[in-house]
């Protein structure tokens, strides 16, 4: 079986961001990047459908060269190989010129499943799979929380308000994974060793002619205002009640 | 709380390759997830975290420096310290684990070893299948181990073994040891398996230190082994200390580790601890303590990762080794017991990690040569006076 996995590399989420010069992206300067953790599910989903009943997984990624350590990341828990879409100002692109770039690439591989992460952490968009799946006009679930397959079919399980949704289709589609999917593994040292030898192809990534979405400007939410005590015990309450009425306006 | 960052004050993670990143990020998250959460309980009962040895193992962590045809991931040395830093930042204990099996079992069998010993022991050790312990130190014997009493004599196609070793880690939870013994009145290295009659591993109770870790003593009895299982190679001290010199290159990174964890905790603290209506470490005195933290730590990365540079390049002498598991200890014990400080009252509970650094470190400054030792060993080479015979 011929499994896709769309990676991107996104700042650490302890990372404290800061505003870059532009004012519309942020300064990339001390950040630690990560691979994004709502892909691991998907390279983990990957590796264990592989284990099962054979194939081949490979990570795509859009991205400069600086993106390519989390596709190591992944070639390290076990994924075959890799293709990189260079593209330099790909925090700059919207969603649709990402998974139409992705689609571009896929278009010419062949491939029965492909996952991608529900939502990157950064940008925290959630569209680039459904996206993706529209473009190459094959069947998607997102935010999948369990998967079976068999043989050319597919059973998909999401969560719902509530309660859970059963979806059922046939292959090739493509899966948006979320927390909850498998636990990913971590990557063996023999597993970091060979990263390097597996082969990572790169081509410049065709996006669109636009951007249907510019980002205009970036800022930081205000700082939140310094907290306050009002009193220690039970003659606080009433002040404590007229606040949250008055100055907070939740009650 | 925040995810562990490290410190890199001296923007050393631009001289660390992609490779030797990934293994030190993937071992904090490892230590993160796996260590941490059940390590206090651990330390308060004094037991061992055993389900971190097939962890792990399938990790590659033991031996991970030696080649690829024993089980090993063949990584270079500072890939390998990094390892050690991240381990010890969890807690001492779990780094001698993997120090004692990688460096003190799975390295002189590799080093002294023939061929058959390294194909029959290697990837059992590298794959947490055997556990090993190494039986150097005597009860009378500590800095001048060749003294020890412990004899070897030839029997037939046997080696008889008797003798007590003491401070031995792992030695209870083993399969197999690696006693040193005198053999003709010459230091032998010697493989013996834990089940054969007249070898037994009581553990030492009531430490302070390394709690979460096991340590015994090893008696042996008339312990008949056969004879191809002496090393072959390595007559003499410079066995056991060649080994010593693996071991404590590794302690070198660990005790970063250490320092880093404690220095963190403190940070914290400080920043967010109030005292006189604004943060503890907006006064001078703590913010000075801290200073001496960070410096300490960050003089101590130098040194770990230049000595890590020049072992790769095969350029590290074993008095340089000295040096900076000397300092580096030194520097975390520091550390320790200046985060104790910062923390005030709550530097003493186990709800932080500092204390429980603190008296690990106690062992740590003695094991693997005494800090003194390594003063020595340092003052007789540039010195060309042995202070110590």
């Amino acid at each position: 079986m011929n499994i896709l996995v769309c990676v991107k590399q996104v700042p650490d989420t302890e990372t404290k961001v800061k505003i870059g010069d532009d004012g519309k992206s942020i300064d990339e300067a001390d950040v630690n990047f990560v691979l994004n953790p709502y892909d691991e599910f998907g390279v983990e989903e990957a590796l264990q459908l592989k284990e099962a009943v054979g194939g081949e997984v490979t990570v795509l990624s859009v991205g400069p060269e600086s993106a390519t350590s989390a596709m190591r990341t992944s070639l390290a828990m076990g994924a075959d190989k890799g293709v990189r879409l260079n593209a330099e100002d790909v925090r700059l692109k919207d969603s649709f010129s990402i998974a139409t770039a992705l689609a571009n690439a896929i278009q010419s591989l062949e491939y029965d499943v492909v996952f991608c992460g529900k939502k990157a952490v950064d940008g925290d968009n959630h569209q680039v799979g459904p996206m993706l799946a529209t473009l190459l006009d094959i069947p998607c679930v997102s935010t999948v929380t369990s998967l079976e397959f068999d043989g050319a079919s597919f059973t998909a399980f999401r969560d719902v308000e509530g309660g859970k949704e059963t979806y059922t289709g046939e292959l090739p589609a493509l899966f948006t994974t979320d927390k909850g999917l498998n636990e990913p593994r971590y990557a063996a040292l023999k597993g970091i060793m060979q990263a390097k030898k597996k082969p990572i192809d790169v081509s410049d990534a065709e996006f669109p002619a636009e951007d249907s979405l510019v980002v205009e400007s970036m800022e930081l939410p205000p700082e939140s205002p310094p907290g306050k005590i009002v009193g220690e015990d039970a003659d606080a309450v009433p002040e404590l009640v007229r606040l949250l009425k008055e100055e907070a306006k939740v009650l | 709380m925040a995810k562990f960052q490290g410190i890199d004050y001296y923007k050393l993670d631009d001289h660390f390759s992609e490779e030797e990143l990934m293994v030190r990020d993937m071992v904090r998250n490892f230590v993160e997830n796996e260590v941490l959460p059940d390590i206090e309980e651990h330390h308060k009962e004094g037991t061992f975290q055993k389900d971190l040895i097939p962890k792990m193992a399938e990790l590659g962590l033991y031996g991970a420096n030696l080649p690829e045809k024993y089980g090993c991931a063949n990584l270079n040395n500072v890939a390998y310290g990094l390892i050690m830093q991240e381990l010890e930042r969890g807690d001492s204990g779990v780094r001698s684990f993997a120090s004692v099996q990688g460096a003190l079992v799975m390295y002189p069998i590799y080093e002294y070893g023939s061929e058959e010993q390294r194909q029959e022991w290697l990837p059992k050790l590298a794959s947490g299948e055997a556990i090993g312990c190494f039986g150097l130190t005597e009860p009378d014997f500590g800095s001048n181990p060749g003294g020890m009493k412990t004899k070897a004599v030839e029997d037939g196609d046997s080696y008889v073994l008797n003798g007590a070793k003491m401070w031995i880690t792992n030695g209870t939870i083993s399969d197999i040891a690696i006693v040193w013994a005198k053999l003709d009145g010459v230091v032998r290295g010697f493989i013996v398996p834990t089940d054969t009659d007249g070898f037994s591993a009581p553990e030492m109770k009531g430490k302070f230190s390394l709690r979460a870790s096991v340590t015994s003593e090893l008696v042996m009895d008339d312990v008949r082994i056969p004879k191809e299982n002496i090393l072959p190679n390595g007559e003499g001290l410079r066995g056991p200390l060649g080994c010593l010199t693996q071991a404590r290159y590794g302690i070198a990174w660990g005790a970063l580790g250490s320092a880093m964890a404690t220095y963190e905790t403190a940070l914290n603290y400080a920043k967010e601890r109030i005292q006189f209506d604004k943060p503890i470490a907006s006064f001078q005195l703590v913010q000075d303590k801290l200073v001496t933290m960070a410096t300490e730590i960050t003089k101590g990365q130098l040194l770990a990762y230049h000595l890590g540079r020049n072992k790769d390049e095969g350029k590290m002498r074993h008095q340089m080794v000295s040096m900076a598991k000397m300092n580096n200890v030194k520097v975390a014990l520091d550390t320790a017991r200046v985060a104790r400080e910062v923390l005030g009252a709550n530097g003493i509970l186990d709800e932080y990690p500092v204390i429980r650094h603190m008296m690990n470190l106690e062992s740590v400054y003695t094991y693997e040569g005494t800090h003194d030792i390594h003063r020595l060993i340092i003052g007789a080479d540039i010195t060309g006076i042995e202070a110590f015979k």
